[in-house]
């Protein structure tokens, strides 16, 4: 993978799936044999995953929700998502 | 004590199986067609489980594509939030059925492979399927789900291991799981002629690490370990109904997908008992959940939050006491029973399921 910047465009990998689990009231990450519990803040950079909105767009959108929110930690968030395999970069 | 929600159902909706693997780890005796649950008492088990907890539910069997309900059944599981998998030979999987499937919410497939090539794999298989399972991942993959192969090794195509993970990745599999024969069942009939030999298993770790190494990010690859050559057993289902739960096809609910094996154990069925019931409070689900069971050396071990003590059908099969330690700890009294089992000659013949 090459360096990954504003304009990279996350999107979830195949197979990955972003739920809202009512019973434990709490966002899931579903995949192949998984199951992940995501904090607030990667549930909340994840939903606006599409694989259409760059970084930059992401963060925009997080900012209308939240203060403070700076590209750099929504970079963070959704490089540790890639090392884990939730995340791809088209 | 706290009791944690399961997080996932084997539904093994039918033991028909057009294969007639020696490795089968369903029970020798296995249920009717016409002692199976119903459509509508199968959507009434999803339903439950995912009150309950359950978020991934594995369709299997035998296999699931005898059950002409399977659409519905994937469409419900699905509809009520589930993750489901396919757990299947390929046979009968064309293109048609499966773009219905993932159309209704099916989300990865985990198809079988019994070997490298034709003759070997048709051989194990019992049955002419490795072209028809080679057509049935094409079809996956043009399907856009995420595969997994399947295989499970043994003595008799451990030599194919290299092979096996080639073709793996000529089949653009997402993941690989190579699960060395866990002896239950059908398999435990067959141990002596199925056990790997320690060089086998010796060959098979710098291969599987190399390869791993190799397609990380492309294919993951899940190794399943032959436990009675293991100093520590292994941490079976992660502890006894902590995480997951079985239900058979005629309804009958096990904490593990082994535990008719046990006897003694008294199980419930979800004709007669809610689901939640059975989980929290039944005698099969308690009997060896959290560590009250435990005797020495368990008891004091500082290994049994990581292994639990290993396997219950495993204590039971081998020594003739479930909450005994599983044998093939090093700390049981019982490993000679182990050590004798890995000493004796191999057999040279397998017996093919019926």
């Amino acid at each position: 993978m090459s360096t990954i910047g504003t304009t990279s465009v996350p999107r979830l990998r195949v197979g990955v799936k972003l739920s809202f689990d009512h019973v434990r009231e709490t966002h899931v990450l579903l995949y192949p044999e998984g199951v992940l519990v995501p904090n607030k803040t990667a549930a909340a950079v994840l939903e606006l995953c599409d694989g259409v909105r760059p970084v930059a767009e992401i963060t925009a959108a997080l900012g209308k929700r939240f203060t403070g929110v700076r590209s750099d930690d929504v970079l963070d968030v959704l490089a540790r998502l890639g090392e884990r395999r939730i995340v791809e970069w088209t | 004590m706290d009791v944690n929600r399961p997080l996932g159902l084997l539904a093994e909706l039918t033991h028909r199986c057009p294969l007639h693997c020696p490795y089968c780890s369903n029970p020798l005796e296995l249920i009717a067609r016409d002692a199976e649950l119903s459509t509508e008492d199968w959507k009434s088990v999803f339903s439950q489980a995912r009150e309950l907890g359950v978020l991934q539910v594995h369709m299997s069997g035998g296999e699931p594509l005898a059950r002409p309900d399977l659409p519905d059944l994937v469409a419900h599981a699905n509809d009520l939030g589930c993750y489901v998998n396919l757990v299947t030979s390929g046979l009968g999987l064309t293109e048609a059925r499966l773009d219905d499937l993932a159309a209704r919410g099916l989300a990865h497939v985990q198809l079988s492979m019994q070997g490298a090539t034709a003759e070997r794999a048709n051989r194990l298989a019992g049955a002419k399927a490795h072209d028809r399972k080679l057509a049935a991942a094409a079809v996956i993959k043009k399907s856009g789900l995420p595969l997994s192969l399947n295989v499970v090794l043994h003595r008799q195509n451990h030599d194919q291991l290299a092979a096996i993970i080639a073709l793996a990745e000529d089949l653009g599999a997402d993941r690989l799981e190579l699960a060395n024969t866990q002896y239950y069942g059908w398999a435990l009939r067959n141990r002596d002629a199925l056990m790997p030999t320690r060089e086998q298993l010796a060959a098979a770790e710098p291969v599987v690490r190399a390869a791993s190494e190799r397609l990380r990010g492309r294919m993951e690859i899940v190794y399943v370990v032959a436990d009675y050559y293991e100093p520590f057993p292994k941490p079976c289902m992660y502890g006894w109904g902590a995480r997951q739960l079985t239900v058979a096809p005629d309804g009958t609910v096990l904490p593990c997908p082994a535990a008719t094996a046990i006897k003694t154990l008294k199980l419930d069925n979800v004709r007669d008992t809610p689901l939640a019931e059975i989980w929290y409070r039944s005698e099969s689900f308690t009997a060896y959940r959290g560590e009250d069971w435990m005797s020495e050396p368990c008891r004091t071990c500082d290994r049994r939050g990581i292994d639990f003590g290993g396997c219950r059908c495993q204590a039971f099969l081998l020594t003739g006491d479930a909450a005994a330690t599983d044998p093939v700890c090093s700390r049981s009294p019982n490993r000679d029973v182990v050590d004798l089992i890995l000493a004796a000659p191999p057999a040279r013949d397998l017996v093919m399921r019926g």
